[in-house]
């Protein structure tokens, strides 16, 4: 693992991925503190953490569309499965090298909070808990990303597939106000799920049947649900989208909350996630 | 040191290897031949830990593969076809990563980098971009990565495939001096390569294993086909008759050119071609007809493969 890490890290470096990832990050915290914290003399650096969350919709795509895919691109695969390491180690190794590429400009930008603390009265926990919060949504996006580079062999598609799904999670949760909260919406919303699960079990098991079943028995289940009790069904739908999204959970923080479930909810994101790269990675030795 | 059982590997419903079982001694060149899309770079992968197999099993110094996956692997060295190779980095780097990913560290890793640097002859482009490399000095790159950590079975796929003549040969001395110490199985589709190079050699054709035997068994098999090629200058109704004159010559098919040259195919009986071609140089001779060119007709590959998949593989 420790080999893999050190070669990702000297790959961030030598190409221009690592110093664009860090870069914009340090430009629009920049930005943000300059109009927050300079211009309207606002003392909540974690105003602009919100506010820059969103650049991770770009940011977060560029450090990771290359991470697996180009490794199948470069047919260098080959060499990581002929060499006597894990796909699990393989995985989190390349996962630390990104963490530490991310870690970097974080560090310059913790600097902040402390530099306004000496110019007025600066609410330190406040800040430390949102960057802290914004390290590990971030680490759990970096994790759906490599998720999503272990798909394909194209890094344009994954980068292009990693935006959409962030863009839709970070508006998830104003989407939810104009969703369905009818029980019959809730009902439907579950049905698609299960067929998104059933499909999942399909690409990763390429097994048909285990995938019908799949998605035949999460449907029953919703139904025997659904008649046992309705009034569970009810605004269920709004209330998934407004849960499963990463970008609302960190307003908590932002607020001045430290939501340990919030942490909980990034770490297992991030873990799921990398637990299905590494699934899709030994996936391919069985096609 | 590598036992192959019953290996099986499907996909869907194409089966790329079928049922093959095989065993290889220590320290020798191997070759593994068969033509294209018989399922030798399958079953390499498989080996090497690439690839899961449908069915059956394969152990590298008593180690199986999947189920001591790190253990195996730590005695193999793998080239495949396309050398994995990072562009954007030097030899120097690449290879220092292998021997990390390998389990080598600090001064074991520097001597082992060292060690084929120059073993491969890369000393030149070490620290040149791999992107920047000529063919060959990538393929002597992936090579080094596959002697790295000193494997036991070093597993090269048509290392010599888009080469040009001179690097052609250096490779195929590479090899020969790996043979002395290590277990190489050397994949090739191309006949005389392999004859000239390995020990013992596997035929695989349709995923099945039809021949496994010492290169020179396998050129009498090829001059198994009892054929003579010959171009004389006499008319078809001269050769016809001097044919006719030779007792062991079954069966001949003459073509006339203008120019008063013939060319025949001629099948003989039970002696050996070289004995007939002898027959023939005289008969012509004595009738003072010029023999412009004679030779046994060789099988060629697809032959081979032909006759071992069409005749064998009921028996194997």
């Amino acid at each position: 693992m420790i080999a893999v890490l050190k070669h990702e890290l000297s790959g961030y470096f030598h190409s221009l991925s690592a110093y664009i990832f860090g870069a914009f990050l340090l430009v629009f915290v920049g930005i943000g503190t300059m109009f927050y914290n300079i211009y309207q003399a606002v003392a909540n650096f974690e105003y602009v953490l919100n506010f820059v969350s969103l650049v991770f919709v770009i940011i977060i795509p560029i450090l990771t569309m290359r991470v697996i895919a180009e490794e199948r691109k470069q047919k260098t695969d080959q060499l990581l499965y002929s060499l006597p390491i894990t796909t699990t180690q393989l995985v989190t190794g390349k996962y630390i090298a990104m963490l530490i590429v991310y870690l970097i400009p974080l560090c310059i930008i913790s600097l902040y909070p402390l530099v306004f603390a000496q110019f007025g009265e600066v609410y330190l926990p406040a800040s430390y808990g949102s960057l802290f919060a914004f390290f590990i949504m971030g680490a759990a996006l970096i994790a759906i990303g490599t998720f999503i580079s272990s798909l394909t062999v194209n890094q344009g598609i994954a980068a292009e597939i990693s935006v959409l799904i962030f863009l839709f999670n970070y508006y998830s949760a104003s989407l939810a106000e104009y969703v369905s909260s009818t029980t019959q919406g809730s009902l439907a919303a579950l049905f698609i799920i299960s067929v998104i699960m059933g499909l999942i079990v399909n690409f990763l098991a390429k097994n048909k049947t285990l995938a019908y079943i799949t998605t035949l028995l999460l449907m029953l289940i919703t139904v025997v649900i659904y008649f046992a009790d309705k009034t569970l069904f009810e605004g269920m739908l709004p209330d998934i989208m407004e849960k499963l999204s990463l970008f609302e959970r960190f307003n908590t923080f932002v607020n001045g909350v430290f939501d340990v479930t919030s942490v909980i909810y990034y770490v297992t994101i991030a873990i799921f996630f990398l637990f299905l790269a590494v699934q899709s990675l030994e996936k391919r030795r069985y096609n | 040191m590598v036992t192959v059982e019953n290996l099986t590997k499907c996909y869907g419903s194409f089966t790329a290897v079928s049922n093959l079982s095989f065993e290889i001694g220590g320290g020798h060149v191997y070759g593994f031949l068969g033509p294209n899309g018989a399922g030798k770079s399958t079953t390499m992968n498989i080996m090497a830990g690439c690839l899961s197999a449908s069915e059956g099993n394969i152990k590298i110094g008593g180690y199986d593969i999947f189920e001591e996956p790190k253990k195996a692997k730590r005695l193999i060295g793998y080239l495949p076809e396309q050398p994995p190779l990072y562009m954007n980095e030097t030899p120097a780097e690449y290879l220092k990563f292998v021997g990390e990913a390998k389990g080598l560290k600090g001064q074991e890793l520097k001597q082992h980098v060292e060690n084929v640097i120059v073993q491969t002859h890369i000393e030149d482009v070490r620290n040149c971009l791999v992107s920047k490399l000529s063919k060959g000095y990538k393929q002597r790159v992936g090579i080094a990565q596959a002697l790295l950590g000193s494997p036991e079975v070093i597993i090269l796929d048509e290392p010599t495939a888009g080469l040009d003549p001179v690097q052609i040969v250096e490779i195929r001395d590479l090899v020969k001096q790996l043979g002395q110490t290590h277990t190489v199985i050397f994949i090739s589709h191309i006949l005389s390569e392999v004859q000239a190079i390995c020990e013992k050699v596997l035929i695989i054709a349709k995923g099945r294993l039809v021949a496994f035997d010492e290169p020179g068994n396998l050129e009498k098999l090829l001059l198994g086909s009892n054929e003579i090629l010959f171009t004389a200058e006499a008319s078809a109704a001269e050769t016809n008759n001097i044919l006719k004159s030779i007792e062991d010559i079954t069966e001949w098919d003459l073509t006339e050119k203008d120019n008063g040259i013939v060319t025949a195919n001629v099948k003989t009986g039970t002696s050996s071609p070289y004995e007939v071609c002898r027959t023939l140089f005289f008969a012509f001779a004595s009738e003072e007809k010029a023999l412009l060119e004679i030779k046994p007709k060789k099988a060629s590959l697809e032959d081979v493969f032909i006759e071992l998949t069409e005749n064998r593989e009921e028996n194997l």
